[in-house]
């Protein structure tokens, strides 16, 4: 099991390092051939406009959609990747794989001194982890197959379709392994 | 030292890495960046080789172009103050800036002290040419170091000269006893738990990006390949002959920096790069401002 985390643009070596403290193998991914060699795969935060350009430049984003429809690639998006997710990116048209029926808004919180640290309840996990919200999105619509697994503001920020794996926040900064050890087991 | 660092701001640079921050002198051309895939822009009024043609004292920008490239793009916006020109940072920290620069590109204000970043809640990036400057920085609250290189020039070399001097003076901690790791320290006028965390790491304990003279695809990719994290361009895109492309194939080089296939392609038909200087034929070294 090769776990791939993307690497176009962001935090891809956040994801690296708490894969491997969990004992996961995995590889960065920027082309369709490393994409073919991995059995999972996470786009890590980082700018959405950027990520969801290359995606579709080198042609990363089609075999991903293919795959996704194979259920051959179970996917997880933090952040700019959450955003990228999306059936919906509200405002400026962004393109989007679309593997997460939810509606989600870019920069919802504000500027940079909007961001924010807390400890998050996640459903089925006993203890809040720490996370970082960083000129987070807001998810303002999910559809009726997603599981909203933790809410902040009465807003969701995890949320799940299949395995498709999506958070507003960052677990990764904090070397946080629940969400990829719950990514795992998906 | 922990805790009174911008650690939100630390994690906010974490999210450019891999990517390229674009000078931008208006909306439009922040605009054409951010079309290009730039992760950020850095907005001020005139670039770097223009400063260096036109002379006199370069000050922050004024706060409406500011305010209107803010208003243009959805990506981060930075801008730049004096080097301890604590006054301008409160400005753009007001203004909700989402990075300042510290920058040496600017005439310095204060010939005593650089801005204690730990003061503010915006994150601010500054400039290095060695590991004892970038630490010094790191302690007074800085959430990211980039090489100063010479801005301006086109020329790479002393961004090169940077970002090799750091990183062979991290691997030369790691052969240092305790002895002579309490002499770096004190030499550098930096905390000893500063300096044994860099040798344990094998790093800065920030997101690391290079500056200064990156005038081609090929520039972006050689700084890569020395461990950059990203890459600031100046005058490189807008005082190149096709700005579009240059933006975009910089991009490219920036994540491909170890394809040359993939170099090749993003290098070739360019157009024209900006003009070039030899460092000693500049009159104002600006990696000298600042220590």
């Amino acid at each position: 099991m090769t776990v791939g985390v993307l690497a176009l643009q962001g935090n891809f070596a956040d994801h690296c390092r708490v894969l491997r403290n969990i004992g996961c193998t995995c590889e960065e991914v920027r082309s369709l051939r490393e994409l073919a060699l991995v059995d999972r795969l996470i786009i890590p935060g980082g700018e959405s406009t950027v990520i969801g350009r290359l995606l579709f430049e080198s042609g990363l984003s089609q075999e991903i959609i293919s795959r996704h429809r194979e259920g051959s690639l179970p996917v997880f998006g933090t952040c700019a990747g959450a955003i990228v997710l999306a059936t919906e990116v509200m405002g400026a048209p962004a393109p989007s794989l679309r593997l997460m029926d939810m509606s989600i808004e870019r920069n919802a919180y504000g500027r940079q001194l909007q961001s924010f640290q807390t400890n998050l309840a996640i459903c089925g996990h006993a203890t809040p982890i720490p996370v970082s919200f960083i000129r987070a999105p807001k998810i303002v619509r999910t559809g009726p197959s997603v599981d909203v697994l933790a809410t902040h503001g009465g807003h969701p920020v995890l949320v799940r379709q299949g395995d498709v794996l999506a958070a507003t926040f960052h677990p990764e900064v904090h070397e946080e392994a629940v969400l990829h050890r719950l990514f795992m087991e998906m | 030292m922990q805790g009174r660092q911008n650690i939100l701001g630390q994690d906010f640079a974490k999210m450019l890495r891999g990517g390229v921050i674009m000078d931008v002198v208006s909306a439009e051309q922040a605009c054409i960046a951010q079309a290009a895939g730039a992760c950020a822009v850095m907005a001020l009024e005139r670039i770097p080789a223009d400063i260096r043609v036109q002379g006199g004292v370069a000050r922050m920008s004024d706060p409406q172009l500011i305010r209107e490239i803010q208003e243009a793009v959805s990506i981060p916006v930075m801008a730049k103050v004096r080097i301890g020109h604590t006054a301008e940072a409160r400005i753009l920290e007001a203004l909700e800036i989402d990075f300042i620069d510290e920058s040496e590109v600017l005439t310095p204000a204060d010939p005593f002290a650089h801005i204690d970043k730990t003061q503010f809640q915006v994150p601010f990036v500054c400039g290095a040419t060695n590991l004892g400057e970038g630490l010094r920085r790191v302690e007074e609250g800085a959430s990211m170091i980039r090489t100063k290189g010479e801005a301006g020039t086109g020329n790479v070399i002393e961004a090169v000269r940077h970002m090799k001097s750091i990183r062979s003076e991290i691997a030369s901690l790691r052969t240092m006893g305790e002895e002579e790791l309490v002499a770096f320290a004190s030499r550098e006028r930096v905390s000893l738990g500063l300096v044994r965390s860099v040798r344990d790491e094998g790093r800065l304990p920030v997101v690391t990006f290079v500056a200064g003279g990156v005038a081609t695809p090929a520039d972006a990719a050689l700084l890569m390949q020395l461990g950059a994290e990203g890459v600031f361009v100046g005058s490189g895109i807008f005082k190149s002959g096709n700005p579009r492309k240059m933006a975009e194939s910089i991009v490219q080089a920036t994540i491909h920096f170890s394809d040359p296939k993939k170099l090749l392609e993003v290098s070739t038909g360019l157009g024209s790069a900006m003009p070039g200087e030899e460092i000693g034929a500049v009159s104002v070294r600006m990696q000298d401002r600042g220590w």
